[in-house]
């Protein structure tokens, strides 16, 4: 590789650092109260904004002078809006599940009063002698922030708190150093892909910095579309630099001029968010024509992917960035050596770009000694379904997954019984009880037929039915299928047939056969990613819940009561109050009706199963059950 | 040297540098059943899942349209591993096809028909449900007929009609299942910019798109051997 003539001046960065520092230690100067309130896509779905404008208000009214900012968002999603005050003389404190109202008493009661408010508040953010520290939480015990670092901790449409967070040093210390040092930095280090996968980062680095063909680009993929998966969402939201400083270096090490940001239009607030960021990024020198003074030229460009999940396969990708249909190619060629119109191209993940500054600035080793033996450094989940503590983590390689769902994620709510996890959406599988003592990095996944995917997990219990998971997910992917190749596009058609056959109670024991056979097929003979791991959330509901399947087929029955056409509605009768109506007036179908005894009984035939009367049934009484297979009204009723 | 010397099926062949397997299998007689090969296009398609062969030294079967031929390499067409893929992409595609070939224009010049006896496979196999997707007949067009329930989607009337022709009338639309060839808008072939060349016709592997009439085409661009199949 080619030795850059022009080192960067010291003073260049120096100066852009200073400025930072300055604009933001007077932020917290300890003369004014500084608020933050958590707007990522998941406060502002628990109604962020509203508390940001109450709390401006407030303070309005009160002509306070405080500081006011927004941040992105701090992976405790479950207690969304989540706000933190931060006033002089006191530990930052953070509150959550905050309301407008909850918000004007905050700032009347703490921010003017000295009242701290510990009925809202969730922790003190740094450790004091008064209050609990947040840290204190069990959860703080096994994770470990690397790239979830300043998520939720600084304003993500502000450079400068990026670079007093110690932002673009990596960058300032990338153009001092070689590309091969840069690609041996990473090498050390033992970065894998975060897109799912797992491959070395750095081969694919290698492989496209060796490319004689020139131009080069950097494509950041941030075409996030599992199902219950927001991680890289999250972090384009509240860290955008991190992934763009990333970029800059990786585009450095390979010889890139160009580089692409592709985002899924359905994140309308990433996309808002990293375009300032380019802008920002662009007036600081840090992007654009020699960078930070040196000779090396750089600019990103965001483009926005809409809405094909196939898009996330990189060459599907490449092919949509191009202005064509997003359809996936055969690789080799892979696109690090010919991608981007035909050019080499190197595309990494949002996560896998976020590690890059931290491990050139901090050091390989660094992240190395987190982790496992094959896989170095972190993992970022998204924890969704039913779990108590929905939200991000992240957590060192190695960790179980009882320690992520039950000690991070407080397990499940309501009293239920785990159940399940989905892993890796779409591409992963489901794992039973029997797998949560598996420490989890790329390779263990895979051993037990899930994925690392991108990071969605998804949390069942009791009430959910594991064929219907299955025929959830392969309808998923049979809708998003690009339909190019005949495996992926006749062969997910043909196992979800079965699978729906089987959820309504039409599937045979053949069936099953079928469904192995197919998934071997479909494994082995696709075309894209997509559709060689769109087999695993059966293949994996075979393999640990099989005797839900045999439950289904052989006796009509859903043991998780979960498949409208294999349960059916019953109120019992020495449990019905006689005097009570409550179901017979929310039937949205009259179906329920009183006998002569006074006793509520539900016409087969009228019913929806739409659940309404089971809701509606006082909790002192619990009449309303539903029973799988359907036909065991009838053996109730003969009983009686 | 321009060629590379490979053997497939026990065959000494000798075949161009660069060239792919399948290609270098056809010219050589080997036959390998195939429904979206375009030797003269950029990429290979590679959607069809038809022409699966096992090459010493890999792991597991590959498709020939995409493999270059490389010195010393050992192709068999025949194995196992390889021929169960290729059934079951030819059963998926039979299972979702109106398999109703004594009224199909196509009988007897059929890839599907072809294929299905080369990998001995019953033009209407047990093993899938038919699932088929009953959308409308479009004989719009004074030139020629399109049954899209036919469609095998091997892109080739695209690939004609775009990019060899520039004419662009045709192409995919909607996703999975669902996906289908058809023109912009979804309007009857009539009503699109269709010259009437009759070629996309003429290079369907199998009874979507047949001619009205052999002479109706106004201008014949392309012979139906010289795209697909050299049989």
């Amino acid at each position: 590789m080619k030795i850059r003539g022009v080192p960067v001046t010291d003073s260049t960065f120096e100066s852009i650092r200073s400025q930072a520092l300055d604009r933001v230690q007077e932020l917290y100067d300890g003369t004014k109260p500084v608020i933050m309130v958590g707007t990522a896509t998941c406060g502002r779905a628990a109604g962020a904004l509203e508390v940001l404008r109450a709390i401006r208000d407030e303070l309005a009214k009160d002509h306070l002078d405080a500081r006011v900012f927004e941040v992105g968002c701090i992976g405790h999603c479950y207690a969304e809006p989540f706000v933190i005050i931060s006033k002089p003389g006191h530990p930052a404190m953070a509150y959550g599940y905050v309301t407008p109202e909850i918000a004007k008493r905050l700032v009347k009661d703490y921010v003017i009063g000295e009242d701290i408010s510990l009925e809202f508040s969730l922790g003190a953010l740094e450790e004091n002698d008064l209050i609990p520290s947040i840290y204190d939480l069990p959860r703080f015990a096994y994770e470990k922030h690397i790239i979830l670092e300043n998520c939720g901790h600084i304003d993500p449409e502000d450079i400068d708190h990026y670079i007093a967070k110690g932002g673009y040093e990596a960058l300032a210390k990338a153009l001092k150093m070689q590309p091969q040092q840069i690609l041996e930095e990473i090498k050390q280090s033992g970065l894998r892909g975060r897109g799912g996968a797992g491959y070395p980062t750095w081969q694919k680095w290698e492989i496209c910095g060796n490319s004689r063909s020139r131009p080069k680009y950097v494509i950041c993929n941030a075409d996030e579309g599992d199902p219950g998966a927001f991680m890289d969402r999250a972090i384009l939201e509240s860290d955008p630099h991190s992934v763009i400083e990333g970029m800059v270096i990786a585009a450095y090490a390979v010889g890139a001029r160009h580089g692409y940001i592709y985002v899924r239009a359905e994140y309308p607030l990433a996309v808002h968010r990293a375009k300032i960021a380019l802008r920002q990024a662009r007036r600081l020198g840090l992007l654009g024509r020699s960078i930070l003074g040196s000779d090396f030229n750089f600019d990103i460009k965001l483009f926005q992917g809409s809405g094909a999940f196939v898009c996330g396969e990189e060459t599907a990708l490449i092919a949509s960035l191009e202005g064509k249909q997003g359809l996936p190619q055969h690789r080799p060629p892979f696109p690090a050596v010919s991608g981007l119109n035909g050019k080499p191209t190197l595309i990494d993940n949002v996560k896998t770009l976020a590690y890059v500054p931290r491990i050139i600035k901090n050091g390989a080793s660094s992240f190395s000694s987190t982790g496992t033996k094959e896989s170095k450094g972190t993992a970022v989940f998204a924890l969704a379904g039913k779990v108590v503590n929905t939200g991000l983590t992240e957590v060192p390689m190695g960790t179980t997954l009882r320690q992520i769902i039950f000690d991070v994620g407080g397990g499940i709510p309501n009293g239920k019984r785990f159940k399940a996890v989905q892993i890796g959406g779409p591409s992963g599988g489901c794992l039973p009880e029997s797998a949560l003592d598996l420490p989890i990095d790329f390779d263990s996944l895979r051993e037990v037929g899930a994925m690392m995917g991108s990071g969605g997990m998804v949390v069942l219990d009791e009430d959910d039915c594991m064929v219907e998971v299955a025929r959830y997910f392969l309808e998923f992917t049979q809708r998003e299928s690009c339909g190019k190749c005949t495996m992926c596009r006749l062969g997910t058609k043909q196992m979800l047939e079965i699978l729906d056959d089987i959820t309504k109670g039409r599937g045979r024991m053949e069936d099953i056969d079928t469904l192995y056979e197919m998934a071997e097929d479909i494994k082995a003979g696709s075309l894209c990613g997509l559709g060689r791991t769109a087999p695993n959330p059966v293949l994996t509901t075979l393999r640990y819940f099989r005797d839900e399947y045999d439950a289904h087929i052989k006796e009509r029955r859903c043991p998780a009561l979960m498949c409208h056409d294999l349960i059916a509605y019953y109120i019992l009768p020495e449990k019905c109050e006689r005097s009570c109506d409550a179901c017979v007036g929310t039937c949205t179908v009259e179906a329920i009706s009183s006998n002569k005894k006074g006793i509520k009984v539900i016409d087969q035939e009228k019913c929806v199963k739409c659940n309404t009367c089971r809701e509606a049934c006082p909790p002192q009484y619990n009449a309303v059950i539903r029973l799988s297979p359907p036909e065991l009204v009838l053996a109730a009723k003969g009983k009686k | 040297m321009n060629s590379v010397s490979l053997t497939i099926d026990g065959k000494k062949i000798r075949a161009r540098k660069g060239e792919k397997v399948l290609w270098a299998a056809l010219d050589n007689g080997i036959y390998i059943p195939n429904l979206c090969a375009i030797h003269e296009a950029s990429v290979p398609f590679a959607g069809c899942r038809l022409c699966f062969v096992e090459i010493e030294g890999r792991n597991g079967p590959v498709t020939a349209c995409t493999e270059t031929v490389e010195e010393g390499m050992t192709v068999n067409t025949q194995g196992p591993e390889a021929q169960r893929l290729a059934r079951t992409a030819l059963e998926l595609l039979l299972a979702s096809h109106p398999v109703d070939c004594a009224h199909c224009p196509a009988n007897r010049a059929c890839e599907l028909q072809k294929s299905a006896a080369h990998l001995r496979v019953k033009l209407k196999p047990k093993r899938f449900r038919k699932i088929e997707r009953e959308l409308p007949i479009d004989s719009s067009s004074p030139v020629f007929t399109y049954d899209p329930n036919k469609c095998v989607l091997c892109g080739k009337c695209v690939w004609v009609c775009r990019e060899r022709l520039g004419i662009g009338v045709l192409g995919f639309a909607q996703r999975g299942f669902k996906r289908v060839v058809t023109t912009f808008d979804n309007r009857p072939i009539a009503e699109s910019n269709c010259e009437g060349c009759g070629d996309c016709a003429a290079v369907c592997p199998v009874g979507a798109m047949v001619l009205k009439d052999e002479n109706s085409a106004k201008t014949s661009h392309v012979k139906r051997t010289a795209i697909t199949a050299r049989r």
